[in-house]
Order: structure tokens, then C-alpha cells, then sequence
């Protein structure tokens, strides 16, 4: 069902736990659905020294959560804020199609944590206006054809 | 592999050798058509009588009563249609439970798309149907009454008597779906009033594809499948010989040993819900304490998602199996998990082990050892379990 790599980042996740003092904390998705994701940043002069996760959910849920944030250390909020969920995906060697809301959760909580970032540090990041953290990322009826 | 644990017992169960010995001929020198005329074709034909009997010795039934199927599914479908359009003219009302199998609560969706009403009753926190909502919901129009015998996710036991009493009262039909209390549980068919039951060889050792319907003779009820003569018209098709045979020793098997084999689960089923207690905390045990199938063992474990939990038991080594939404290929958790009342973030986190015939107590404390540590790690993870350690 999934891919090696995506066991492994389950199995043997990256950047699990929490940042104290973080500069910017995201949390997306709700425990009705069965997934959330709790994104930590540490940024430095526009880059992004240390990210955290944790993570209620599928192997899929963990496993997006944990390469995400592999994607985006030591990059720019620049570089993070186009990380999209299809480049979670593949960097993980691909998801099964009922799971992959799972990457555009993990896409979304970056999105999420660098909203708090740019409000709690006055700073403006381009790109996060269109951002709707509304906008569910899966559609039941749908997904159940 | 190494050490491979199944607790998956529910789902499906190893054959017995014994089962397999038995039908091996069937496979390959004793291949006749038992609808031919020549010997090879009656010997066949015999080894299917043989089978039927031991069915209906095994619920105390007559062997005409007997009528096998390609599996549970299609025994349910076949009870739950056969009635309808055999009935149509008495009424178009269902009575089911919101916590049946899906081969019966799609069977009756479908049924609702083509006129047919249907009510599905709730159940309690242990999942127990309320006997009293069953009389209310009975009209003039019901013609049929399903009620599963013993749940396949959290193993409660119906009032199956006391069903079967207010079915004949008001001379409904009442078929009960046993796939999952066959082979734990002693039916006779006259004495809780049962009109139709539904069985599956491989629950209880035997093969797979191969199941029972037993309709009390009298019982209108139309074919599913229709064709060749075979079943005494009732289901078309050539039989399954060597599943037919499998299904009958294993329903013999099972029932010769029954005393010890519901002593020996329940006493490892307690064990293990004790030990899961114990040492893990934030847990909740799903279904009812005493009126369930004696190898049942379902747990919540809050904080944590039910496929994490599958993927890292099977890393493991351990097989068993969740009622969360990421198992199923749909979003929303169980709908038995729904219907006994938890919150979807709860129902997510369900862990189904299910102990059959080779399960042992030394198996119990591995699985235990290593569950520990499992949900110990995934709550570690878990933001939900961040918000609870702080007190929020």
C-alpha cells in the first residue's frame, strides 16, 4: 500500500516534538477527520533554522508531516512557502490517492506556522493572503466514490 | 518471516488441517459433477448430503433446511432480497440495526432505492438493540426482521430469543446474520425462533467462499441465483464441492470442542483486556463486558489514529485490525463505533484484536510488551496528547 519511503519517515520520523520558543506555530486539520498536524518554526534572518512537527494520524499523515519538514529546513521562507503537497508527495515517492490530503495538510500547516510567523514578527510573506486554511482538504463524499 | 502473531481471528481464521485433508480428494480424483448421473458424479453428491447434515445437526435443523452458498455476503444478500421480493406482496418494511455487517445494511440501502422501507435501530452503549424500539417499529407492512447474532467489531450478543419471540408473535420473518457467532456459540434454530441464518465457513477454520443460508422450511423467500436446478432450485450454479466438504468438517469440528474452545478464548480474551488495561492508559473497552464473543478484544486508544497503530503492530509482526476511517478506504470512522455513541476523534483510534484457536498466553504478553510501547511512541507524536499532558 505505501512506499518504502513512506514507511521509513514512519517508522523513523525527522524533526518529531516541539520548538520552545518558536517564531511561528501552525496547526491544521481536526481529530473528527482524523488527522492534525502541529507545525513549529524557528526562523533567522528570512530562513528557517529549525522545524518541528507533531502529528495525529495515518502512516501517511506522519510520514508527509516528517518530509516536509526535511523540504523545508535551512530553506528560505521564500523556498518553504512554494513547497506544494504534490512535491510532499512524490518526494515520498508517491501516496495512494484516498490519502492524499495527507501532503496538502502537511503543505498547509507550513502555510500555517508562517502565517503565525508573519503576525506575531509584523512581517509580510508574500504569497499567504490566498492561503484558505478553510478550505477542507479532502471532500468525504467524494472520496468515497 | 520471523515470529508472526495473528490476532486477527474475525477477519478470517487458518484452516485446520483436519478440514484440509478432508478436501483434498474433492480436488482432484473425486472431481465429478455431483448433478451427474455416473458414480463419480453421486459420490460428489454424497460428500455435499453429508456436509448439509452435519449443518443441520450442528443448528438443529432439517438437512432440506440447508442451503449453501458462495459466503456470508452472499447468504445475507440472498436473505435479506430473497425475502423482499418474495414478500412484496405482504409488505415492502424492513427492521434492521445500524450496526450490522455492510453485506446486509448495503443490501437494504439498495432495497430502500427500490421502495422498500427500512428502519435501522439503535443500540446502546454496548452495542445491545433496545427490544422495546424493536416492538415500536414493527407495522403491518414489516415483513422481515435482521438482526446480527454477535457484532464482527466489537463482539456484542444480541437478544437473539427474545427477537425471535416477538418475531413469531407477530409472524415476521427473522433472519439473523451468524457469521461471527458461528463456531463460538451453540444455535439451535427452533428454540430462539430463527426463520433464516447466515454462516461462513472460513470464521470458524474452514475454507473461503463457501457459506450457509438456512431457511425454516415454509419460509417464502425468492433466489438470488437462478439457472440450473441445483439446491433444489433455491441456488443455481455448480457446487463448490471441496468448500461444501471443508465447511462441514469444520462446522464439526468446531462444534465438538466447543465447551473448551469458548472457555480456553474467553479466558485468553479477559486476559488480554486486562493486561491492555493495566498498562495502558486512556483506553476504553468497546462493546459489551460478559455478552461477547469469547475471542472479542476491541479497544479505543485515545490520542492515536488506528492505522498507525495497524502499521507499527504489523512491523512488528502483528496482525490486527482497526474500525478507523484510514483502514476502511472511507473517511469516517466505524459505523458500529458511531452507532455505540463515541466522538469521531475517539472512533478514529479503535484496535480490533481478535483471538482464535492458535493464539497463545505467551503471545499475549508480546503483543501487550510491544502495544505499550507503540501507542507510547505514537502519543509521543500526537498533539492531542501534548494538549492533555499540559491539562488543557
Amino acid at each position: 500500500m505505501y512506499s518504502e519511503k513512506v514507511m521509513d519517515h514512519f517508522q523513523n520520523p525527522r524533526n518529531v516534538g516541539e520548538i520552545i520558543g518558536a517564531d511561528g506555530i501552525g496547526e491544521v486539520g481536526n481529530a473528527k477527520c482524523g488527522d492534525i498536524m502541529k507545525m513549529y518554526l524557528k526562523i533567522e534572518n528570512d530562513v528557517i533554522e529549525d522545524v518541528k512537527f507533531k502529528t495525529f494520524g495515518c502512516g501517511s499523515a506522519i510520514a508527509s508531516s516528517s518530509m516536509a519538514t526535511e523540504l523545508i529546513k535551512g530553506k528560505t521562507i521564500k523556498e518553504a512557502m512554494e513547497l506544494t503537497n504534490k512535491a510532499v508527495a512524490e518526494a515520498l515517492d508517491g501516496l495512494p490517492p484516498v490519502k492524499m490530503h495527507c501532503s496538502v495538510l502537511a503543505e498547509q500547516a507550513i502555510k500555517s506556522a508562517l502565517l503565525d510567523y508573519s503576525k506575531r514578527h509584523n512581517v509580510h510573506i508574500e504569497g499567504l493572503e490566498d492561503v484558505n486554511f478553510d478550505d477542507d482538504h479532502h471532500d468525504h463524499d467524494l472520496e468515497q466514490l | 518471516m520471523g515470529k508472526y502473531i495473528y490476532m486477527d481471528n474475525a477477519a478470517t481464521t487458518q484452516m485446520k488441517k483436519q478440514v484440509i485433508d478432508e478436501m483434498m480428494p474433492y480436488f482432484s480424483e473425486k472431481y465429478g459433477n455431483p448433478s451427474s448421473v455416473y458414480s463419480l458424479g453421486s459420490q460428489s453428491k454424497r460428500a455435499i448430503e453429508e456436509a448439509r447434515q452435519k449443518v443441520a445437526n450442528t443448528i438443529n435443523a432439517d438437512k432440506r433446511e440447508i442451503f449453501f452458498t458462495g459466503g456470508g455476503s452472499e447468504a445475507d444478500n440472498w436473505a435479506i432480497k430473497g425475502i423482499a421480493y418474495g414478500n412484496i406482496s405482504k409488505g415492502n418494511h424492513i427492521i434492521t440495526t445500524k450496526i450490522e455487517h455492510h453485506a446486509i445494511l448495503h443490501t437494504c440501502q439498495y432495497l430502500e432505492k427500490k421502495g422498500f422501507e427500512v428502519t435501522y435501530l439503535d443500540v446502546d452503549q454496548y452495542g445491545l438493540i433496545d427490544l422495546e424500539q424493536l416492538k415500536n417499529a414493527i407495522t403491518d407492512k414489516t415483513i422481515l426482521i435482521s438482526v446480527m447474532f454477535a457484532n464482527n467489531e466489537i463482539g456484542t450478543i444480541q437478544p437473539i430469543k427474545e427477537i425471535g419471540e416477538i418475531a413469531k408473535e407477530r409472524n415476521i420473518y427473522f433472519h439473523t446474520d451468524a457469521v461471527q457467532a458461528m463456531g463460538n456459540i451453540r444455535i439451535d434454530v427452533k428454540e430462539l425462533n430463527i426463520d433464516l441464518l447466515s454462516l461462513s465457513a472460513h470464521k470458524f477454520y474452514g475454507p473461503k467462499g463457501i457459506g450457509t443460508l438456512y431457511v425454516r422450511q415454509g419460509v417464502k423467500i425468492d433466489p438470488l441465483i437462478s439457472g440450473g436446478g441445483q439446491e433444489r432450485n433455491r441456488r443455481a450454479g455448480t457446487e463448490n464441492v471441496p468448500a461444501i466438504v471443508g465447511l462441514g468438517k469444520a462446522i464439526e469440528l468446531a462444534y465438538e470442542n466447543l465447551e473448551e474452545h469458548n472457555n480456553r478464548l474467553t479466558s485468553l480474551r479477559d486476559s488480554l483486556i486486562e493486561k491492555i488495561r493495566a498498562n495502558i492508559p486512556y483506553v476504553r473497552l468497546n462493546g459489551h463486558p460478559t455478552l461477547r464473543l469469547p475471542g472479542n478484544v476491541n479497544f479505543c486508544f485515545q490520542f492515536i489514529e488506528g492505522e498507525s497503530l495497524l502499521l507499527s503492530l504489523d512491523m512488528e509482526g502483528i496482525a490486527g485490525s482497526s474500525g478507523s476511517a484510514c483502514t476502511s478506504g472511507s473517511l469516517d470512522p466505524s459505523h458500529v463505533l458511531l452507532a455505540i455513541g463515541l466522538p469521531h476523534e475517539v472512533a478514529h483510534g479503535s484496535l480490533r484484536l481478535s483471538l482464535g484457536d492458535f493464539n497463545t498466553e505467551e503471545e499475549l504478553d508480546y503483543v501487550v510488551e510491544k502495544l505499550v510501547k507503540i501507542v507510547d511512541r505514537l502519543r509521543s507524536m500526537s498533539p492531542l496528547y501534548e494538549k492533555i499532558k499540559e491539562g488543557k
